[in-house]
């Protein structure tokens, strides 16, 4: 997300000049280039915001039928809780002015809103007040994104009212005062910039900030609320506990996958000098290298190549080159997505063996992932690499940023997951897991209509006596 | 009258409709079942982990029959349902067994009639 810092000569000289003439800077003449930048933030923003429907798609297909409407609701409501908090108080703390350690200002973001000195938030950034709403719009889709992620790794076991808590506490504080650190300079530059981005840290749209710190955070949550009944055998073996429907896991990868070309392109916020395009192909490329590594990897391991491992696999892949899909080669780009295609099936294993139950690999995927290439930019950046003869330095800069962001998220997140249990409560009762979910959590499956309706007290009221008439009451086919 | 029902590989389905339509038997119910019998389940394998399938899925069909179509029907459901030249385990049964009375709902006839 690092915008290639062109403040517009326009905006900067209106927003000197409105110092000394208040009220003057609502007329801004904007540029051909300005509306493009805006346009292709808001659009990128909504693909992003689609990502919500692949999460969900992916956390459904991969769980059980009987907890399917939890996790629709899990995913409905992080995204909606989210994007009220982070426009209230994570904007403000991730990208306004303050004390170094997190942004004081900006919070209920609103960019036509009057500062102090007579001019407007947006102005005293150098920026036009209406791409303050599109980088808002943006900023929200992605802190859902990193918020989203722990739902399907304490899927079918977490109690609904303690999910929602922590829906709160993730989007506003534990992913905005990383993102700060990260960050902190997009919107108001210098004035707010953190220390990772002081240091050099680069992590273009996120691999760490916004999907390896929604992975600390699911791996705590995992780790405290324990695994599901039933995942592992009396002899301490994991078993499999088939997900319900593939075909939703698979359109839920697909539908990911059409977003991160808003996620990853759409970082550079601004399409002058047509960056977005090489990132769009680094991104695919990564994504495609990385499921075919996973199918392979799960082909030598299992005998059979593994369809959920697979879709595991291509979301490794763009996990993985989102931190450096505008600082590498296509060439390199394959290469991280490749390798994140088989780091994440051992990885899988690995967390299974350690007893974190993780029904979909959210906690590989995002998290180790996300920090594979966050780390891989040290070595494959073309203009900083180990590789390209650079020496370590990128490489050192990295690493310590993959390390604060664990050290920030995982026990932060600890923390909150085990306030949540010891007050409301994290885990549902033996009695109402078995049951499911969907009826203990919210009174309805997700799937009605293949058992008699009338027994379940559903459609007791009598038919009306033309719908019991059939259509047609000539003989059956004689064909058959 | 008899109800004859049979535990078929669902695969065979649209080949014993075939067969039962050639004998003049139209009338018939069709289920998804499960089961086991001497066929050995399978095993399955997700996300690393394999797992034993021990009932398998079939389909089951259920044929009314006069007295005098016993025969022919078991017949067409025999030629129907078994798979290569010998058959094989797993291909199904069949059960034969007495019906006390039927009723058609629509008409309120019994007996042979109603089938």
């Amino acid at each position: 997300m690092r915008r290639r810092f062109l403040p517009n000569p326009l905006i900067v000289l209106l927003a000197v000049t409105a110092c000394g003439v208040a009220g003057a800077q609502e007329t801004a003449p904007m540029t051909a280039l300005d509306d493009s930048n805006i346009l292709w933030t808001c659009l990128a923003a909504f693909l992003v915001f689609f990502m919500q429907a692949g999460f969900a798609f992916v956390e459904g297909g991969f769980t059980r039928a009987k907890n399917l409407s939890n996790i629709l609701m899990k995913n409905l409501m992080d995204f909606s809780i989210g994007s009220l908090v982070f426009w209230a108080i994570g904007f403000g703390l991730m990208f306004g002015i303050g004390t170094g350690i997190f942004g004081m200002n900006s919070f209920f973001f609103d960019p036509s809103a009057q500062t102090a000195d007579g001019t407007t938030l947006a102005a005293a950034a150098g920026q036009s007040v209406n791409f303050g709403w599109a980088f808002l719009i943006f900023q929200t889709v992605f802190a859902a994104t990193a918020a989203t992620i722990v739902s399907g790794a304490m899927a079918e076991r977490t109690k609904f009212i303690g999910y929602l808590f922590y829906s709160v506490l993730i989007t506003a504080i534990v992913y905005p005062i990383f993102g700060h650190w990260a960050w902190g300079s997009l919107f108001n530059g210098d004035q707010s910039q953190g220390f990772l981005e002081r240091m050099g840290f680069a992590d273009f749209a996120g691999s760490t900030v916004v999907h390896s710190i929604g992975a600390w955070c699911a791996l705590a949550g995992a780790i405290v609320i324990g695994p599901r009944l039933g995942k592992y055998g009396k002899d301490g073996k994991p078993r499999a506990i088939p997900g319900h429907n593939m075909a939703m896991g698979a359109l839920g990868v697909f539908i990911l996958w059409l977003g991160w070309f808003g996620f990853n392109p759409g970082s550079t916020t601004a399409v002058g000098g047509g960056d977005l395009a090489k990132i769009a192909v680094n991104t695919n490329l990564a994504a495609a290298a990385g499921a075919v590594a996973a199918m392979a990897m799960s082909w030598m391991l299992f005998k059979k190549p593994d369809i959920s491992m697979s879709l595991n696999g291509a979301l490794a892949g763009l996990v993985a080159i989102t931190a450096g899909c505008d600082a590498m080669t296509a060439g390199w780009s394959a290469v991280t997505g490749l390798i994140a295609g088989a780091v994440v099936v051992g990885s899988v294993l690995m967390f299974e063996k350690v007893r974190v139950d993780d029904p979909v690999g959210a906690i590989s995927v995002h998290g180790v992932c996300g920090a594979w290439g966050t780390i891989a930019i040290g070595f494959f950046a073309t203009e900083s690499g180990l590789l390209f003869g650079y020496g370590p330095g990128q490489l050192v800069t990295q690493l310590i940023g993959v390390g604060i962001a664990f050290a920030w998220a995982f026990p932060m997140s600890l923390g909150i997951f085990y306030l949540i249990k010891v007050t409301v409560g994290l885990r549902v009762s033996p009695e109402e897991e078995v049951a499911g979910l969907d009826i203990s959590e919210h009174g309805l499956p997700a799937y009605h209509g293949f058992i008699l309706e009338s027994g379940r007290g559903v459609a007791t009221e009598p038919v009306p006596e033309a719908v019991l008439v059939p259509a047609s009451s000539t003989a059956p086919d004689p064909a058959v | 009258m008899k109800l004859i029902i049979a535990i078929i590989q669902p695969a065979r389905l649209e080949s014993l409709k075939t067969e039962l339509g050639k004998e003049g038997i139209r009338g018939l119910t069709v289920t998804d079942v499960q089961g086991a019998g001497r066929q050995k389940g399978h095993t399955e394998i997700y996300r690393g982990h394999e797992y034993q399938v021990s009932l398998v899925t079939k389909v089951k069909i259920e044929v009314a029959v006069e007295d005098s179509q016993i025969d022919t029907c078991v017949d067409a459901i025999t030629r129907a349902a078994r798979t290569g030249q010998e058959g094989r385990i797993g291909d199904g049964k069949i059960f034969i067994v007495p019906i006390e009375e039927v009723v058609r709902i629509r008409t309120g006839e019994v007996g042979a009639a109603a089938i």
